[in-house]
């Protein structure tokens, strides 16, 4: 059990920097682009990580002789964080797609590649 | 056992600095960006409280919360790019 709780305390660590990373990126930097590229990527690897720990810390839990409501949680964490995975990459598509869409440029840009492309 | 009490204060400095920008940030979609971060950062939440307080009850809503963010997440970026619905 004690290498399972130092295992979490990692995943612990690195998911909370990363969290923090998106968190601060969120505000340095200058369009809503870079923002995106901050905040989906940063505070995923950060998500997956903080789950991680709860994962581990359950599954050791139910592993050293705990209750059905262990297992219950570690494969319920597990299907939170597919549900997170899928979502997040689909969603920072749609988000990209709608802020290019609606008009959004990107700080010093020179030319823009998509310039028209309506119907894609 | 580990004390989740501090990782939940640190996941809310870090929401509560994701929603500054929500309020403070130049149109729409800065705003739809950040709340999709605090979407994301609110689920974790969840699924750490659930751990903390021995509960399964709050992972289930973990789920629920996720899936129905992403549906609030395409919708509102549908209404930001002007299409019709």
């Amino acid at each position: 059990m004690a290498a399972l709780n130092t295992l979490s305390y990692v995943f612990i660590g690195i998911g909370l920097f990363f969290n923090f990373v998106g968190a601060f990126g969120l505000h340095r930097f200058p369009d809503v682009y870079t923002r995106m590229h901050a905040t989906t990527k940063c505070t995923t690897f950060g998500s997956i990580f903080l789950i991680l720990a709860v994962i581990v810390q359950s599954a050791g839990i139910w592993a050293m002789g705990g209750d059905l409501r262990q297992s219950i949680m570690c494969i319920h964490s597990i299907l939170a964080l597919v549900a997170l995975l899928v979502t997040n990459a689909t969603g920072a598509h749609a988000m990209a797609r709608a802020a290019h869409r609606s008009g959004e440029k990107p700080a010093r840009a020179v030319v823009d590649d998509l310039e028209g492309k309506k119907n894609d | 056992m580990i004390d989740w009490f501090p990782v939940i204060i640190a996941l809310a400095v870090c929401l509560i600095i994701i929603m500054v920008r929500v309020f403070i940030g130049p149109g729409a979609p800065t705003r739809l960006v950040a709340f999709d971060t605090a979407n994301t950062i609110v689920v974790t939440g969840l699924v750490v409280v659930g751990m903390m307080f021995n509960h399964v009850i709050f992972i289930d809503v973990a789920i629920v919360y996720a899936l129905l963010s992403f549906v609030m997440t395409l919708y509102v970026a549908k209404y930001i790019q002007g299409d019709k619905f």
